[in-house]
């Protein structure tokens, strides 16, 4: 990626400010006064600020769900810069153009694609600024540039032992032309890159003074809530608005595109409000839905021809050819992001702007979905991002937002929704349901000669974005792939959208076939990937840190799965054992091996891997949406179980750093976990588990059936 | 501003700190404490008791304030997130060891640790679970929560 560093002056309540961002775009060089045009600015980066009082301000574009992106950004700027890190502070971006990430034109926080959109970019920020500031210094001090270094927020001149702060050269460096093509530092040279420097956000957060969304109160707000339709498509019927506004507390009733909304002084009465409206629904488009009809719907859609992948012309004929045919189904369920803040967002639309409170993924998102409903421009809805609780893909929903913006420009008054745990369960869009149906042939030799899959769900989103039908992260010559789609469900997108099913379905198939072709799974995988490779030596890797081949230590059966998504490779093998009476599997060991690239910090990035690990486990023993009588029937944690201590897995990350273009952190750990757990039950009991969540009650049938 | 119609007026010991408040005698203490004093360390997850982010102490005890309707917290010692020393073993175990992620259940989970570690500051493994298994994490941030106690304990054992 290349880089254009333009830079302005602006005056600040600090003074003189220096000004750069990085683009990553064409080589040009813009000069862009305070009054520069729109056509001057071009999808620029976070912008990095110095200021005479010494500091270093870097403005974030990127949302803090715990992945520990507010420490990444401002290490990577404040490295490259050559900053006292304790000099450095941060803040959210305004959601303007000129602060979005530049890679994908908006505000957002979700793909995993953080640090793979801003790595380069922030470095060459960096970079550039510190070179300004050693010029500048230089041209003060009349002494060739050679002669002083930068060296942690001051620029030194050796030969005369002079030094000066970054913040006193300010002035200087913002008459300085900037450079193109910053030199950035060599590996050797970094301070805080590959360090496992502290979160910045930890503190606050073990205090309980870190802001969430929950967390915001607007002077003159009320709460709102919504009556909303207990079934999918359900059209009210009647309601009693008297009796609601009779509540003591309750101050609006407003009927609007997505229910009656309530507005009162405290959530209380809202809640009392929405109970006294009595409202009533029809049924709803589809009564008879239920868990069992959505099953039936992904299954017979297995033997519909779907909307071609890819149909690569070898494929009859390998099949034809086979010393051996394989053909396995496997089914996944849909998923909750069931995130412990639950939806929420405040909203103040006034005649010229709006402000919203969100914890959101997507700024852009929330500006996209307010403004029609203010009836103001996207430019207009100011957008404040208070700390999210949770993520996982779930807070790019905008439904909270519209809601508060309706009811705010209904009343005129701030208005803060919250949902309730049960609301945000039944209303929330959810990781599609998925049946998939892979057949491959195997020549005489063992090796996999032709691979049909086909895919029936909601979304058929691939690893890194709708490859999982194109491409198979394995050497196989030809694939036949389909997608049957099924819309019947809001989905919206969970921690590894594609990964999340193709990583359970192509990696318990590599295991099935690696059996049926009677070789060792590592060995059998290492077959299939290209020798030497960043993958090929991953695998090998996990294997030699799990002590794979040797006899177990606790468990009673080993497996492994690896997947490639987001630009990362992970590979983990798992330890575990069955209780033949319970049907409970108890994990003994996760090893995991990562390589994403360049590691900017091995803490968070740790977290990260075991994190999404712990999610990936939780959904696959658990985790499940059901469905009755055409609406939602899960409805808080009673019923739709997480992960708890005492079945959290104990996860070993390990790391394989490299200079190859670095990869996301958040996502790429979670499509092993589940086959990796699924292949380990098979090597303990001969049963092979193609269906999820491994409920106790599976776990003995299918033990039962051999 | 708000014209907060509500009949009883009750006082609140909260982390030694007297506070009056207009609230309705059922209204669960979580919402008195984060909605109507605005002190908001403490957080909503479930209001049924089941994930933990809500909890306080009221007389040393964890307590789920989701279930505690505020009127029988009156003249109890009520101690919440902010109400723990910074440098308490527990807090500073959770920064060392770079505990939270998004952090939103944390505070739940910190009350629930702390109120183990000072009633037991030699707890086995199946003591720390047994302590904190009504606290739920989303992010998969158990490891690290154990790891935590393991070092508080001993900071508490040492002291």
């Amino acid at each position: 990626m290349s880089s254009t560093i333009d830079r302005r002056e602006f005056l600040t309540r600090a003074g003189l400010t220096l000004a750069i961002v990085a683009t990553p775009s064409s080589l040009k060089v813009l000069a862009l006064g305070p009054a520069a045009t729109a056509s001057e600015i071009f999808s620029p980066g976070p912008w990095l600020q110095i200021t005479p009082d010494n500091q270093v301000t870097i403005l974030l574009c990127k949302s803090e769900m715990g992945q520990g992106i507010h420490t990444a950004i401002p290490m990577i700027v404040a490295d490259e810069l050559e900053a006292d890190w304790n000099q450095v502070r941060t803040e959210m971006a305004p959601v303007e153009a000129e602060y979005a990430d530049p890679v994908i034109n908006q505000h957002g926080t979700f793909g995993s694609m953080s640090m793979r959109n801003l790595y380069e970019p922030l470095r060459k920020l960096g970079a550039a600024g510190r070179e300004i500031l050693v010029e500048a210094a230089a041209k003060k001090w009349n002494v060739p540039v050679s002669q002083c270094e930068a060296i942690q927020g001051k620029v030194h001149h050796q030969p005369s032992n002079r030094t000066l702060s970054y913040g006193e050269l300010v002035e200087e460096a913002s008459a300085l032309p900037v450079p193109e093509n910053p030199r950035l530092k060599d590996k050797s040279e970094f301070k805080l890159m590959g360090t496992p420097v502290a979160r910045r956000d930890i503190p606050a957060k073990v205090r309980g003074e870190a802001k969430y969304g929950i967390d915001t109160f607007v002077p003159g707000m009320l709460y709102g809530v919504v009556a909303r339709p207990p079934t999918y498509g359900a059209k009210l019927i009647s309601y009693d608005e008297q009796a609601a506004k009779q509540v003591d507390g309750v101050r609006h009733v407003v009927n609007f595109d997505r229910g009656i909304g309530i507005c009162a002084d405290t959530l209380q009465a809202a809640w009392k409000g929405r109970d006294a409206l009595n409202s009533k629904w029809d049924r709803g488009v589809e009564p008879t839905l239920s868990t069992a009809s959505i099953e039936k719907v992904l299954a017979d859609g297995l033997d519909k021809p779907g909307r071609e992948g890819r149909n690569d012309e070898g494929v009859p004929s390998a099949l034809r050819q086979a010393h051996k045919r394989v053909l396995a189904e496997y089914f996944l369920p849909y998923l909750s992001h069931a995130i412990m803040e639950p939806m929420n967002a405040t909203a103040h639309v006034q005649a010229d702007q709006c402000e919203v409170w969100a914890p959101t993924q997507s700024q852009s998102g929330v500006q996209r979905a307010a403004a029609p409903i203010a009836g103001l421009e996207q430019a207009q809805i100011k957008v404040h991002t208070p700390y999210l609780g949770g993520g996982y893909g779930g807070r790019g929903a905008t439904e909270g937002v519209k809601e508060a913006v309706a009811l705010s420009k209904a009343t005129g008054k701030p208005i803060k929704v919250l949902w309730t745990r049960e609301e945000d369960i039944k209303y929330e869009a959810y990781r599609p349901g998925y049946a998939h149906r892979i057949e491959a042939s195997l020549d005489q030799q063992g090796q996999v000669t032709s691979w049909t899959h086909k895919v029936v769900g909601g979304s058929a989103r691939g690893p890194g974005g709708g490859g999982g039908l194109r491409n198979l992260q394995y050497q196989v010559p030809h694939i036949k792939s389909a997608l049957v789609p099924v819309e019947t469900i809001p989905t919206r997108p969970w921690r590894s959208p594609g990964g999340s099913h193709f990583g359970f379905t192509v990696e318990s198939f590599m295991d099935e076939l690696a059996h049926a072709a009677n070789q060792d799974p590592v060995e059998f995988r290492l077959r299939h990937l290209e020798h030497d490779s960043r993958h090929h030596r991953l695998v090998e890797m996990v294997a030699e840190k799990a002590g794979w081949g040797k006899p177990l230590t606790r468990g009673e059966g080993r497996g492994i799965a690896t997947f490639y998504s987001h630009g990362s490779y992970v590979s983990e093998v798992a330890e575990i054992s069955v209780d033949r009476n319970t049907g409970v599997i108890k994990i003994h060991r996760i090893v995991c091996a990562a390589d994403c690239g360049p590691v900017v910090n091995p803490d968070t990035l740790e977290a990260q891997m075991s994190g999404a690990i712990t999610m990936g486990w939780s959904a696959a023993l658990q985790e499940k949406v059901e469905f009755a009588n055409g609406g939602v029937q899960s409805s808080n944690y009673s019923d739709y179980h997480l992960l708890r201590m005492s079945e959290a897995p104990e996860v070993e990350v390990h790391l394989m750093e490299s200079d190859a273009k670095i990869g996301g952190g958040g996502e790429p750990s979670l499509p092993p976990i589940a086959p990796a757990v699924t292949n380990a039950i098979f090597a303990a009991t001969g049963v092979r588990i193609r269906h999820l969540p491994l409920t106790p009650e599976r776990v003995l049938e299918a033990l039962r059936k051999g | 501003e708000r014209n907060i119609r509500m009949p009883d007026s009750l006082t609140l010991k909260i982390n030694g700190q007297s506070h009056t408040v207009e609230a309705e005698p059922d209204v669960p203490l979580l919402w008195v404490i984060r909605e109507y004093l605005q002190m908001t360390g403490t957080k909503f997850g479930c209001g049924i008791a089941q994930c933990g982010a809500c909890t306080v102490h009221v007389d040393g005890q964890p307590m789920r304030s989701c279930q505690l309707q505020v009127s029988r917290a009156v003249g109890r010692e009520i101690t919440t997130i902010e109400g723990i020393r910074e440098d308490h073993p527990v807090k500073q175990a959770w920064i060392d060891i770079q505990v939270p992620q998004c952090g939103y259940c944390q505070s739940g989970q910190i009350m629930s640790a702390v109120a183990l570690v000072e009633k037991n500051s030699n707890p086995s493994e199946d003591d720390i679970i047994q302590a904190m298994e009504g606290n739920l994490c989303r992010c998969g941030t158990y490891t690290r929560i154990k790891q935590a106690i393991y070092q508080a304990a001993e900071k508490v054992r040492n002291a």
